[in-house]
């Protein structure tokens, strides 16, 4: 499976909310949703918890580590160079 | 502390792994090996790896790369487990993990999570003030360090190799992993040397 974003790219984690839809099994926090990072690394790939949370036949994803600026996310708590890691999907993934 | 189970929570236990073992789901023998490999796991592992990490720079490269292969070398069965990723402070950079969404953790190196790893109030201050959780911890971070929280989201498991501190010139790999606790592991703690 060839990841579409390489490390050092810019992304947008989509604004999707999925939750409100119905029912569903969801692998990316509520705080990043519509959020900007930085691919820090290819993890591999996985099948898609969204589909296997259901039993649900389930294709395997591109995995990415992310890299966010904590204080962007969390202003009022924050300090300038801290970061959020976080695994996230390439379904949920935009070029930024 | 746990309270002690329940006898319907017990009872409904024993139904679930009636039908599993009549379905042939799992045998008895799967479930008594995974029990044994689940009660030896436990942060002595993860200490053992980063102590060896300390001494041995071929090591350290394998283990950086591939956090499964370490364990494994280690004579631990990594089988069913999944992947570990181990993430490496430097002298500007330092890494504390937590799950916001549930209670992922690498129980293959570090054994059970402790209880304040589940608790809501860990999950959801960490990623918001984590400067705050850590000087709660006793390990202030000072200001130009980065801090990086590693929110466990997915399919990887991640433990911290955090820096060796000075005043353990010489010492054996015994020695260094004794510093190493579970809480230096998950990044909340830094090594300290004896008092």
């Amino acid at each position: 499976m060839t990841p579409r974003f390489a490390a050092g790219t810019r992304v947008l984690v989509k604004n999707d909310w999925p939750e409100e839809r119905g029912p569903c099994h969801i692998r990316t926090p509520h705080y990043l949703r519509g959020r900007s990072g930085q691919v820090e690394r290819v993890l591999g790939a996985y099948r898609n918890p969204e589909d296997l949370a259901f039993a649900r036949p389930a294709e395997e994803r591109v995995l990415y580590h992310v890299l966010f600026d904590q204080p962007g996310i969390f202003p009022a708590d924050g300090h300038a160079p801290d970061k959020l890691l976080v695994e996230i999907f390439e379904h949920w993934l935009e070029a930024a | 502390m746990s309270n002690p189970a329940r006898a319907e929570s017990i009872e409904q236990l024993d139904r679930l792994l009636a039908a599993l073992m009549a379905k042939g789901v799992v045998t008895e023998a799967e479930l008594a090996a995974q029990q044994a490999s689940t009660d030896r796991a436990s942060p002595e592992i993860g200490a053992r790896m980063v102590a060896r990490a300390w001494l041995d720079p071929a090591w350290r490269a394998m283990m950086l790369k591939n956090g499964t292969e370490a364990v494994e070398a280690l004579g631990v069965s990594m089988a069913g487990a999944p992947p570990l990723g181990v993430l490496e402070d430097t002298a500007r950079r330092h890494h504390v993990i937590v799950c916001t969404l549930c209670s992922c953790y690498p129980r293959a190196v570090l054994g059970y999570p402790p209880h304040w790893y589940k608790s809501f109030s860990y999950r959801s201050r960490v990623v918001r003030e984590p400067r705050a959780v850590m000087a709660e911890w006793g390990s202030p971070v000072a200001d130009d360090i980065e801090l990086r929280v590693v929110d466990s989201t997915a399919d990887y498991r991640w433990m911290v190799l955090p820096m060796r501190p000075a005043g353990t010139e010489g010492w054996s790999e015994d020695q260094l992993a004794a510093l190493i606790t579970r809480d230096v592991l998950v990044g909340v703690a830094l090594p300290k040397l004896p008092a």
